[in-house]
């Protein structure tokens, strides 16, 4: 029975900074199976995670002291909500693993702590008619687990209830800005062509002057679309996303063509790209918070969408037509 | 949480009182608050703040409430869209 620390080493932080950036995410693994905390007995809980390492951690630092059973499932690297949500943290993988790690055989109670979050994939009541564990839902943070085992299994309202701090938005912002990386270096590379493009057919010094504001206005929109919107959420107005994240597009956009050396028709450019690019992006963190329906998402994009590529064809179009 | 909320009428949440038999544990797992128990039987207090997870319908034993659950970012729903256009060979996914 492998017994796990409940104190971060030098190993974890690292190993944690480099899932919140985005290096390796998927390699952080931890081997499915049942693990323990401290001196547990047959009488002790047995609490459930996934296999994700943010999540494992999470939860074996929260039972410092503590005397404890860890089942960890096989969800592919995935935390808990999100692979709940996916299918990966399922019923049918509770029950197996029960099964395969031959818990019935180590504990004498019959009882299993799973997290609130992961009941978006798992039926308690199915899970007891096929193991005989009946499933007690532990508060949505570990770190709620200590008052809630001592209370015996009783979680007050706000143990039950998400929520959507400063650090819980920014703490996503690496990742986003991560993924956004590739695009935008494509994107790049095609502000530098169309930089250079004018009277004289094509002028590299152009391409570098020129393009390089274009570049600003397409990074621009990456920042705040990806770190100003999740920081500032609650303060903009409105409810949709690609609208309060156009608005700091805009505000950028707006900025940056006050400082640009250029046209009327340029500065338009450069305010419309940032905008869009900042919109779109802005939109797509709906993925990240914890209170925004799919429904909702579809209806927002429905809408958004065709407004966020107008603006950035007609933005580039303003921005190439005025260097002529 | 109170400080954020989304689009209001737009989430499928649905729940037959007729079928509840109020085991609470709608109530218990959702992360909103939005069931709550009264006189022995589920209702929707908050039917706004519902994110459609799906939690409160795959742990209802009767089939009570139902929602249609589902991944609510913009690349995932683009990538469905594609696959559903046939533009997509695999599946809809995101990161």
């Amino acid at each position: 029975m492998p017994r796990v620390r409940t104190k971060p080493d030098l190993q974890d932080r690292l190993g944690a900074l480099m899932v919140r950036v985005g290096i390796r995410r998927m390699a952080h693994l931890v081997v499915p199976g049942l693990y323990c905390v401290g001196q547990p007995d047959p009488a002790s809980p047995v609490l459930v995670t996934a296999n994700y390492k943010l999540s494992f951690d999470a939860l074996r630092f929260a039972l410092h002291g503590a005397s404890a059973w860890i089942l960890v499932l096989d969800t592919r690297g995935v935390n808990v909500w999100c692979a709940a949500g996916k299918g990966t943290l399922s019923t049918a993988e509770v029950v197996r693993r029960v099964q395969s790690s031959r818990l019935a055989e180590v504990v004498s109670g019959r009882e299993l702590v799973l997290p609130q979050l992961a009941a978006t994939g798992v039926a308690g009541f199915k899970v007891r008619r096929a193991t005989g564990f009946s499933v007690a839902w532990g508060p949505v943070r570990a770190a709620d687990l200590p008052a809630f085992l001592a209370a015996d299994r009783q979680a007050d309202e706000p143990m039950r209830r998400v929520t959507f701090t400063l650090a819980e938005r920014l703490v996503l912002a690496p990742v986003e800005l991560a993924l956004a990386l590739k695009p935008l270096a494509a994107a790049l590379a095609v502000a530098f062509l169309l930089g250079g493009v004018g009277p004289g057919v094509f002028s590299l010094g152009a391409a570098a002057a020129r393009g390089t504001w274009l570049g600003l206005a397409l990074l621009g929109g990456v920042l705040l679309g990806c770190v100003g919107l999740p920081a500032l959420l609650p303060w903009l107005p409105g409810r949709l996303f690609s609208l309060k994240a156009g608005l700091l597009g805009l505000a950028g956009g707006a900025l940056l063509a006050l400082l640009a050396p250029a046209g009327g028709l340029e500065r338009l450019g450069l305010v419309l790209v940032a905008t869009a690019v900042a919109s779109w992006l802005g939109m797509n963190f709906t993925g990240c918070t914890p209170y925004t329906s799919p429904s909702g998402v579809e209806w927002e994009m429905r809408r958004a969408m065709p407004a966020q590529a107008l603006a950035l064809l007609a933005g580039v179009a303003a921005f190439v037509v005025g260097a002529f | 949480m109170k400080n954020f909320r989304y689009l209001e009428d737009k989430a499928t949440l649905a729940l037959d009182r007729d079928l509840c038999v109020g085991c609470g544990a709608c109530a218990t797992v959702c992360p909103h608050g939005v069931p709550v128990i009264a006189e022995g039987k589920a209702r929707l207090a908050d039917p706004g703040a519902c994110m459609e997870c799906g939690a409160c319908a795959m742990n209802c034993p009767t089939g009570a409430i139902t929602v249609t659950p589902g991944v609510g970012c913009a690349s995932y729903i683009v990538s469905a869209w594609l696959h559903q256009a046939g533009l997509q060979r695999k599946g809809p996914g995101c990161c």
